[in-house]
């Protein structure tokens, strides 16, 4: 017990110590783990909450509807047809205008019992049921219209009570809707040089009211249609029951399956996994280069601390568990941080199908999901304890002590082709020289980056072309568009934490050559821009790299994983590639001004 | 000379411009140097001033040609003079079979003549050595100390900071230090130049 308690305490002191080290890696952990759960929630989101909306409103195998009380017998006729084993309905629907809050909208609506009904029985998230004078709105309608239990909305005119807001399995979700009125539905864009037919209703949203309130709210009755919904003995039969029976596109008596509802319900969900999960594996990669940036210095670090505490007469097994206490504090405040954050912002991406239970909220953070960010959280501690505590325990106590830091790599050919160029550049190779590898992480940090940024053009540009085509919804545009901020917001971030870092590193492993160059004449200025210029360089070669072959790359391994139309995608233009070089360049530039600044005003007395 | 913890780094690293002091003055060849900006210090370093350490300072990753040629490259001379310079002093100093060694293959004796080669090639006013042999053997240390005296004989004015009174006793003047102050100066010769007093601000 006060062996823990010596470790922790050892550990905790070693923390608050190197307080800037701590917080750089906690926060490089942090944003894998935090990107990590995004993509772990968004890809339950893409599956589940239709499947649990089903179960939790006895959704309907199919949906079948007709647009005339004359063929009410057709549907009568299919409710004992074989194979099904329950329905309910039918039920009239009539098409309205409803405002709410100075807003109108079309909306279906469709007039229900107050009794449960046997299939399709919306889940009331809030409020209650229908009722006489009470209206009941989808979910993710009421959420766009901003209305909830208490508000008035007007129907055609008549003012009713929201008294509830429910989801339902038999249509996907606003703004996603199949058409179950007579007069007709569109849900794209409008092209602007055709007239709509009359009555048609545009991006219809859905509304439930008694029966009898549908009925007062029909003129006649021929401005009445019907909906069924049916339960099948084998819901895996439903396609070839609709086909049996009739319902094709466009006939008599169209119907809906349940296949089809839940590939519109999750259609969207579904783009935007695809876009986060490819936006994980960049931000995994930048990660992982910070991360090694920065657990590789202190690896070295440590070396020389494990011999000192030997020295002193620790064990190498207590050293090795100070570490290991250590790297596990910061991996579980991370790992802790990272599922919060995760699970937070996730629902910001995921709000295209509140309509569906477990679709908004936190109720995706599963088990699994916190296991695996956790276990990966715990993964880089065990790595990072694992390298310089079997290096150490290898060393003797005295080569450990000797290990002062990592001697510097002598790369030839780029000192004497320093030695042509002006002070600050030579400085700036030689910067570079001392640390090849850093300066592959350097480059790749950027690329990576720089790539992402591209694809990043290339989407918003499509998705900029695609209210007009049809395929998506301004609704929808807006939902991937910000996916795809908040996916920008992530990876500039952590490319921000990794230029910083590789700067800082730079300015600390340089502060001998820097001392020196300045006695021997180097003005602060000069050692200012060569550490600067040591990250710029890189950035400038990465942000080309980025560019050409990296965001072309991505982008084709995109469509290619998608099995998207990349003839469709409109490229980035020369321009925005040549803005986008020089604009990565002029904010690493930014970015390392300030430790590179501390760096090149360091005291000379104080390290040489 | 003085005890350690006396002063004697303090008053070098005010000398050549690496601190600037907290009350006083620091004059260099009749001109103030202590209230002038970092890059006109750093112009000082480049060209009048220019230092050797106890513990060498060489750049690992250079040679020692690189190491000696860095201090004129700095200075802003052409890649090819600054190589020709240092391969001269070099030799000078009985180097020139090591010139493309790395300082970890060269001795302690040999890394220090790197590094008096470097702090001659700009042809300063005044070479700064603190504690120069305080990191060699005694083989070295009659190694460095009859570079010291080649070079004082040549004209190159030099304050050493020793330990040593075998390099003591090679100099002009002699100035002892105790708690950051003077406490007595000797001439032991009639003395090359006499400007080491006024160098310091001490008159007599
Ligand atoms: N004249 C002085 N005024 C202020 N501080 C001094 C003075 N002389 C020495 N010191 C302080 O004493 C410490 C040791 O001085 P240093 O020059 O390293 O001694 P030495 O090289 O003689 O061993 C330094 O921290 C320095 O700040
Ligand atoms: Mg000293």
């Amino acid at each position: 017990m006060g062996r823990i308690v010596l470790v922790i305490r050892l550990a905790l002191r070693d923390l608050r110590r190197r307080r800037t080290e701590a917080a750089l890696l906690l926060i490089a952990v942090l944003a894998s783990t935090t990107t990590l759960t995004l993509g772990l929630v968004l890809r339950d989101a893409a599956s589940d909450p239709y499947q649990s909306t089903r179960a939790a409103t006895k959704g309907p195998d199919v949906v079948a509807g007709v647009s005339q009380a004359d063929d009410l017998a057709e549907l009568g006729k299919l409710a004992i047809a074989s194979g099904v084993t329950e329905h309910s309905g039918p039920y009239p629907v009539i098409a309205a205008k409803l405002e709410a809050s100075g807003r109108t909208s079309d909306v279906q609506v469709e007039g229900r019992d107050a009794a449960d009904a046997a299939v399709d029985q919306p889940e009331v998230t809030q409020g209650s049921w229908v009722g006489d004078g009470g209206v009941v709105l989808e979910a993710a309608f009421a959420d766009s219209l901003d209305v909830g239990v208490g508000d008035s909305v007007a129907l055609d005119g008549r003012s009713f009570k929201v008294v509830g807001v429910a989801v339902t399995a038999a249509m996907p979700p606003y703004p996603g809707a199949s058409c179950i009125v007579s007069a007709g539905c569109i849900n794209g864009a409008i092209p602007d040089d055709r007239n709509l037919p009359a009555g048609l209703l545009y991006k219809p949203g859905l509304a439930w009211l008694t029966q009898a309130d549908v009925l007062s709210l029909a003129m006649d009755r021929s401005a009445l249609s019907y909906v069924m919904n049916l339960k099948l003995a084998d819901p895996d039969e439903a396609q070839a029951f609709v086909d049996r029976n009739g319902g094709h596109y466009g006939g008599a008596m169209p119907m809906q399956t349940w296949e089809s509802i839940l590939a519109d319900a999750t259609d969207l969900a579904r783009d935007s996994q695809i876009l986060l999960l490819i936006g994980a594996w960049l931000l995994g990669l930048l990660a992982v280069a910070s991360l090694s940036v920065l657990v590789g210095g202190r690896i070295a670090d440590q070396t020389r601390r494990i011999g000192l505490l030997k020295a002193v007469g620790g064990t190498p097994g207590l050293v090795a568990a100070v570490l290991l206490a250590e790297y596990l504090l910061v991996a579980v405040v991370a790992a802790a941080a990272g599922l919060t954050i995760g699970a937070l912002t996730a629902p910001l991406l995921t709000e295209s199908s509140a309509g569906l239970v477990g679709g908004a909220g936190t109720a995706s953070l599963t088990w699994s999901t916190i296991g695996l960010v956790t276990a990966v959280a715990l993964g880089v501690a065990v790595v990072a304890t694992a390298v310089p505590a079997v290096r150490a325990a290898r060393s003797s106590t005295v080569s450990a002590l000797a290990d002062a830091a990592r001697p510097p790599r002598r790369t030839g050919w780029l000192i004497s082709l320093s030695a042509r160029l002006p002070v600050p550049l030579l400085l700036a190779l030689r910067v570079a020289a001392r640390r090849p590898r850093r300066v592959v992480l350097g480059v790749v940090s950027i690329a990576v980056t720089v790539s992402g940024i591209y694809v990043l053009l290339v989407l918003n540009a499509f998705l900029g072309e695609q209210p007009g085509t049809g395929a998506y919804t301004e609704d929808q545009v807006a939902v991937l568009r910000r996916v795809l901020l908040v996916w920008t917001v992530i990876l500039l971030s952590l490319a921000a934490v990794n230029a910083i870092v590789i700067t800082w590193a730079t300015a600390l492993d340089n502060r001998y050559a820097s001392a020196l160059a300045r006695a021997l004449g180097a003005t602060p200025q000069e050692v200012t821009v060569a550490l600067a210029t040591a990250q710029v360089l890189p950035a400038f070669l990465g942000a080309v790299l980025g560019v050409f072959p990296g965001g072309f790359l991505l982008f084709a391994a995109i469509n290619t994983i998608t099995g998207g139309d990349g003839d469709k995608a409109t490229l980035p233009a020369p321009w925005q590639l040549v803005a986008l070089v020089l604009a990565t360049v002029l904010v690493v530039a930014a970015l390392t001004s300030v430790p590179a600044h501390l760096g090149g005003r360091r005291p000379v007395t104080a390290t040489l | 000379m003085g005890p350690s913890g006396c002063g004697k780094s303090t008053l070098l690293h005010l000398l050549g411009g690496l601190d600037r002091p907290s009350a006083g003055e620091v004059s260099l060849n009749g001109r103030r140097t202590d209230n002038i900006s970092e890059k006109a210090l750093a112009r000082m370093r480049r060209t009048e001033v220019s230092y050797v350490f106890q513990s060498f300072h060489l750049m690992e990753e250079l040679t020692a040609v690189e190491n000696v040629e860095l201090a004129a490259l700095l200075a802003g001379r052409s890649p090819r003079v600054a190589r020709r310079r240092a391969e001269e002093l070099l030799d000078q100093l009985g180097l020139s079979g090591r010139a493309r060694f790395l300082p970890s293959a060269l001795s302690g004796g040999q890394r220090q003549r790197v590094a008096v080669a470097r702090a001659l090639s700009n042809e300063p006013l005044v070479v700064l050595a603190d504690e120069p042999t305080g990191n060699l053997d005694s083989a070295a240390t009659l190694d460095v100390l009859q570079l010291f005296k080649d070079l004082h004989e040549s004209g190159q004015t030099l304050v050493i900071v020793t330990h040593d009174a075998r390099i003591a006793a090679t100099a002009d003047r002699k100035f002892s230090m105790r708690d950051g102050a003077f406490v007595d100066e000797a001439r032991l010769t009639g003395g090359t130049t006499g400007q080491l007093g006024a160098l310091v601000g001490l008159e007599d």
